[in-house]
């Protein structure tokens, strides 16, 4: 075709006039304007969907030779249950930081670097146990002998009914009560986080059935792992798609409109995927009974495993009734 | 043993909000590579999820290899196992299918939840991989693929089951020249090999090579007509009603008319 200026081109026809034609090349010349920073909200979503690509989804850890991945899924499960026990018992917080030892030793024995694990443990702890423990710390919620004194008043301050006393200060009783409650916390989601890098998924599942947890409630698990990812990228796509079509920077109530209106779409779209999912599964023989293609066996070290595990919380629990 | 690899009689499936199929009746004979063609919205992907017993049609009955498709029959652990060793179905979007950690244990979902021997999983596992050249991917999470090799991987993950039926929905949509060469090829092969294949699609241009009947499925959702696949291709009338082709216009010396236009056959336009 032989070139034409654009404003004269005659749109073909069934196209409405303003979609004919190149635009005026300034258009595309460099004005100068503020950069476009992403925002929180596209930040969060992006980051969730390739953390959990790299991490939960690739199993890199669970393949590894380390000592717990030979380990026989079932044998880990048990183990982990009796540890979790003794954690939810032990009220010394010395004995809490033996199990904690012990879980992270086991954790450097499969082969996960350490400084791995302490922030994928530590990082959930100040948000889920640090701040709903935070305020016992204090005199005003629960006496006990002060150690730090952080505001005297000199007088007793009265609160209406309550009596805030006449100084607030961080209490030794207090500051007990959370260190067990934190340290219990850590060695819980240590120990579960453990098992859950250290195993396949498909394995897990089979593991939990083996423990007698109920058919249904692993199909409804094995459905949300294998549809969430989906769900990641796709809102990550609507983001994307959202920004190209976007002049400017948005700003964060902007974000967060369109977060709600993406939920609501988001919702939808999981709602047909996960028949489609389903179906697929459902088509290929699936009928709700998780299946490995690995062989448990309950080998010398798997026994091993269990009684010391065993022998552990029993030791633990034991040792905290005599010190207590 | 009957001959029919399916028997749909009457059948309606109604959405929610729209019509899915409005009573469609047709045969499909066991071996034969049949066609389903259609517009965007005509059924054909109900018409493929009936066909595997994953939906129940509201009126009328589908019967696979003599034996009726309903809620009980497939609910019926030993029936439902071996219609689903019989019949594979290589969804759209091969996204929902595609749904373990790796390629390898992807494929070898079907023969295990079908209850294959742990050493006979492996072989197909292994030669379903070397027929679709995707060997280097076993260990890759089937999510990070491109979209060609998903839709082998989806492929692969139900030739391993190795069904007598293969459903296959828009095999050829998004794929490029070379993989739907394989693809066309592949189909070909499978057929000769004795497996029944039906094929949903509207891409006519390689209905030639995977069909020898062709049926349509029109817009109202209802069977628009059916027949030899050549004979199908070559009736425009038939074909423009179920909107499977459009007119396309040509200049001819500085003359502009307009004619039927269907993909079946790549020619210059100018």
């Amino acid at each position: 075709m032989p070139d034409q200026d654009p404003s004269k081109t005659a749109p073909p026809t069934g196209l409405p006039a303003w979609m004919g034609g190149a635009r005026p090349a300034t258009v595309m010349a460099a004005v100068p304007g503020r950069r476009r920073k992403d925002s929180a909200v596209q930040k969060t979503i992006e980051g969730i969907a390739a953390a959990l690509k790299t991490s939960v989804f690739s199993e890199k850890i669970a393949s590894r030779p380390g000592l717990l991945q030979k380990m026989d899924p079932r044998a880990k499960a048990v183990s982990l249950l009796g540890l979790l026990v003794a954690a939810a018992l032990v009220r010394q917080p010395l004995i809490l930081l033996g199990l904690y030892a012990v879980t992270t030793a086991a954790a450097g024995a499969s082969r996960i670097s350490l400084k791995f694990f302490l922030k994928r443990v530590w990082l959930f702890i100040p948000v889920f146990a640090g701040l709903i423990v935070l305020p016992s710390i204090f005199n005003v919620v629960k006496a006990g002998d002060p150690l730090l004194t952080i505001w005297n008043f000199g007088h007793e301050v009265r609160l209406g009914p309550w009596s805030l006393g006449t100084s607030i200060a961080i209490t030794k009783q207090g500051l007990t009560g959370a260190a067990i409650l934190v340290l219990r916390v850590a060695v819980s989601v240590s120990l579960a986080v453990l098992l859950a890098l250290t195993t396949r998924w498909s394995d897990l599942l089979k593991a939990l059935r083996v423990l007698f947890v109920p058919r249904v409630f692993i199909l409804i698990l094995s459905m949300t792992y294998r549809y969430i990812f989906l769900l990641l990228d796709l809102a990550a796509e609507m983001f994307t798609a959202r920004r190209s079509r976007m002049v400017g920077p948005s700003s964060p109530r902007e974000d967060r409109h369109f977060a709600a209106a993406s939920i609501g779409t988001l919702l939808g779209k999981s709602h047909a995927l996960s028949e489609e999912v389903y179906a697929a599964m459902v088509s290929r023989g699936y009928d709700g009974e998780p299946l490995s293609l690995r062989r448990f066996h309950m080998r010398g070290p798997d026994w091993l495993l269990a009684l010391a595990a065993a022998a552990a919380a029993a030791a633990a629990i034991g040792a905290d009734r005599l010190l207590g | 043993m009957t001959a029919n690899a399916f028997e749909v009689k009457s059948v309606s499936y109604h959405y929610e909000d729209a019509a899915g199929l409005d009573g469609v009746s047709l045969t499909v004979a066991a071996g034969e590579k049949v066609a389903l063609l259609g517009a965007n919205g005509s059924g054909k992907s109900t018409m493929l999820k009936i066909l595997d017993g994953l939906i129940l049609p509201n009126e009328g009955t589908v019967a696979a290899f003599g034996e009726k498709l309903t809620e009980e029959t497939l609910n019926d652990e030993g029936f439902s196992k071996a219609f689903r060793r019989r019949v594979g179905f290589v969804f759209q979007n091969p996204e929902a299918q595609l749904f373990s950690s790796s390629v390898w244990e992807e494929i070898a979902f079907g023969p295990l939840h079908l209850g294959l021997e742990h050493d006979e999983i492996i072989t197909r596992v292994e030669d379903t991989m070397h027929i679709l050249g995707i060997n280097h991917l076993k260990d890759r999470p089937p999510y990070h693929l491109s979209g060609g090799e998903k839709k082998k991987v989806a492929l692969a993950s139900v030739l391993a089951i190795n069904p007598e039926v293969l459903l296959l929905d828009e095999p050829s949509a998004g794929l490029d020249p070379k993989t739907e060469d394989f693809l066309i090829h592949l189909i070909s092969d499978l057929n000769r090999a004795g497996k029944t294949v039906i094929t949903a699609t509207q891409d006519l241009g390689i209905v030639p090579q995977i069909a020898s009947r062709a049926i349509v499925l029109g817009e109202d959702h209802r069977l628009s007509g059916a027949g030899p696949a050549g004979e199908v291709l070559g009736d425009e009338e038939l074909l423009r009603l179920a909107n499977l082709v459009h007119y396309h216009a040509h200049e001819h010396d500085g003359l502009r008319h307009y004619h039927p236009h269907s993909h079946v056959e790549e020619h210059d336009h100018h």
